[in-house]
């Protein structure tokens, strides 16, 4: 039993098939209890005051946005190395996701800075790499789209992919040079282990979290699907015009 | 029931609002995508077995 | 691989090769800003370094599509791809002969452009140096970008959306470097970082490059 026998379609169907309500109800479930329990029963911060409600929305997006373009980094090497078909669909199929939890971020948090810090946008190192991460959703996207060969398409797209991570990560660092920041650090540091932030607002958060990871896990194994039939549809097409 | 937002009841309501818009846009459309993918391979199936 | 390098300028400069048509660009944006913003001298100084290093950054997207496109087009590409010359050879070269027909010309122009802007005596040194050291990364990553849309009808605007946030921490530290000089700080900070910036991209994009061709050649 390996993870490779997913990269078998057929297979990878016949599992994401009863996977897959799995995921979206627990993801319904988990996001909505997420954000009702935040929207309708935290307190309000005592500086931020109602605007720390927008942290349910705002922080999971934000973490999705960046996972989901480290997802496509793994899919699109696994693709490049042992060319499963599966792998560089899902990579296709993730990018969009992506590209809305990047919107969500980025627009929450303008909304969200408008009352807190007095602007919309400042070019904070934070707020910048979203930014140019945004940039680069797009042009991932757009060079799948250009591309008529799909497996040229996966091919270049992965590099893409690899080239653009490097310089994303680049990028991050290149800016804290340039600008010092407004936006405040991680509230949630994993790694430390402290957490600046209370109970009353971390449980909702953490609820909430968990459910964008498995809303972004649903709709990839939704659109890996529809990208499989897809593709299927593509050969039966070029086969039949041969048949003729 | 809704809670009282203060003076900052436009910055969250609206934020709520463009992000579940947005996030019933794309799965929305990822569903939409899907079944109309799954239609037309079936009828693509179809048409190949009736040649056959 | 002298040889493919003397063909590329060749054709570079003969007319139709696009030479000097990111050199005029690069003139008439720099022409154009002072209309747009207004003529104080004060205002002027202090966004040139900005205002040259962005129009050097598109002056250098114009031509990118010119790289591999009509190689591709008359099969030269495939004769490159067949010859004992490794790809990644080929890739560096092209992007040499790029830097050198538009890259190098950006560097010289930009001193006199920046007296246009009223640039600050100090930032121009520091400006030249950082245009130096930046174009030949903005001519390698721009060659892999070429080498990713090069079997497009119409790669040229995809070219631009791929390739600009690439170019995202060059500008940045040039331009950093220009001001810092512009503001008597000591410039070598950023200046190093771009020379390492640009090194590593020499030493490791002809690879992706050379990669992108033969995916696109197959």
């Amino acid at each position: 039993m390996s993870i490779w026998r997913y990269a078998n379609p057929t297979q990878f169907m016949a599992t994401t098939g009863w996977m897959l309500p799995l995921f979206g109800v627990s993801a319904a479930a988990f996001v909505a209890t997420g954000l009702i329990w935040g929207f309708f029963f935290t307190p309000d911060d005592f500086r931020q005051g109602s605007t720390v409600k927008i942290i349910y929305l705002h922080v999971p997006s934000a973490l999705m946005a960046i996972n989901a373009w480290l997802m496509m980094l793994v899919a699109s090497l696994i693709w490049l190395v042992r060319r499963h078909h599966v792998s560089a669909l899902a990579a296709k199929a993730a990018a969009p996701v992506g590209l809305v939890m990047t919107v969500i971020a980025l627009l929450t948090g303008a909304i969200w800075g408008q009352p807190m810090w007095g602007t919309y946008w400042a070019w904070d190192p934070r707020l910048t790499s979203f930014l140019i991460l945004f940039l680069f959703y797009l042009g991932y996207i757009a060079l799948w789209q250009a591309i008529e060969t799909q497996d040229t398409a996966a091919d270049l797209t992965s590099i893409l992919c690899l080239v653009g991570s490097v310089f994303a990560l680049l990028s991050r660092y290149a800016v804290n040079f340039w600008n010092q920041g407004l936006h405040q650090g991680t509230s949630v540091p994993v790694a430390t282990g402290g957490r600046t932030v209370s109970d009353v607002f971390f449980i909702p958060l953490a609820i909430s979290m968990i459910g964008f990871g498995l809303l972004f896990v649903a709709l990839v194994l939704l659109r890996t699907r529809t990208e499989i039939r897809a593709r299927r549809l593509q050969a039966l097409l070029a086969q039949s015009t041969a048949v003729e | 029931m809704m809670p009282d937002l203060g003076k900052y009841a436009d910055a969250v309501l609206s934020s709520y609002a463009v992000s579940l818009l947005l996030l019933f846009g794309i799965i929305g459309l990822s569903l939409w995508r899907n079944k109309r993918v799954k239609q037309q391979l079936a009828e693509a199936e179809m048409q190949l077995s009736n040649k056959n | 691989m002298i040889a493919l390098l003397r063909r590329d300028l060749v054709l570079a400069v003969r007319a139709g090769g696009g030479f000097g048509l990111g050199l005029a660009f690069f003139l008439i944006l720099c022409v154009l800003v002072p209309f747009g913003v207004g003529p104080e001298p004060a205002l002027l100084g202090r966004i040139a370094p900005g205002v040259l290093w962005v129009g050097a950054l598109l002056a250098c997207l114009l031509s990118l599509d010119r790289i591999f496109q009509l190689d591709f087009e008359d099969g030269t590409l495939d004769l490159l791809a067949t010859s004992p010359l490794p790809l990644e050879a080929v890739a560096s070269v092209k992007a040499f002969a790029h830097w050198l027909t538009t890259g190098l010309p950006l560097v010289l122009a930009a001193a006199p452009l920046g007296l246009l802007l009223n640039l600050p005596g100090a930032a121009m040194p520091w400006l030249v140096a950082g245009l130096a050291l930046g174009t030949p990364a903005l001519s390698v990553i721009g060659t892999f970008g070429a080498a990713l849309t090069v079997g497009l009808k119409r790669g040229g605007l995809l070219i631009s959306l791929l390739v600009l946030p690439l170019y995202m921490p060059t500008l940045l530290f040039g331009a950093e470097a220009a001001r810092r000089g512009a503001e008597g700080l000591s410039p070598t900070t950023p200046l190093l970082l771009m020379a390492g910036l640009t090194a590593g991209c020499i030493a490791v994009m002809p690879f992706a490059t050379a990669a992108a061709l033969r995916m696109n050649l197959r």
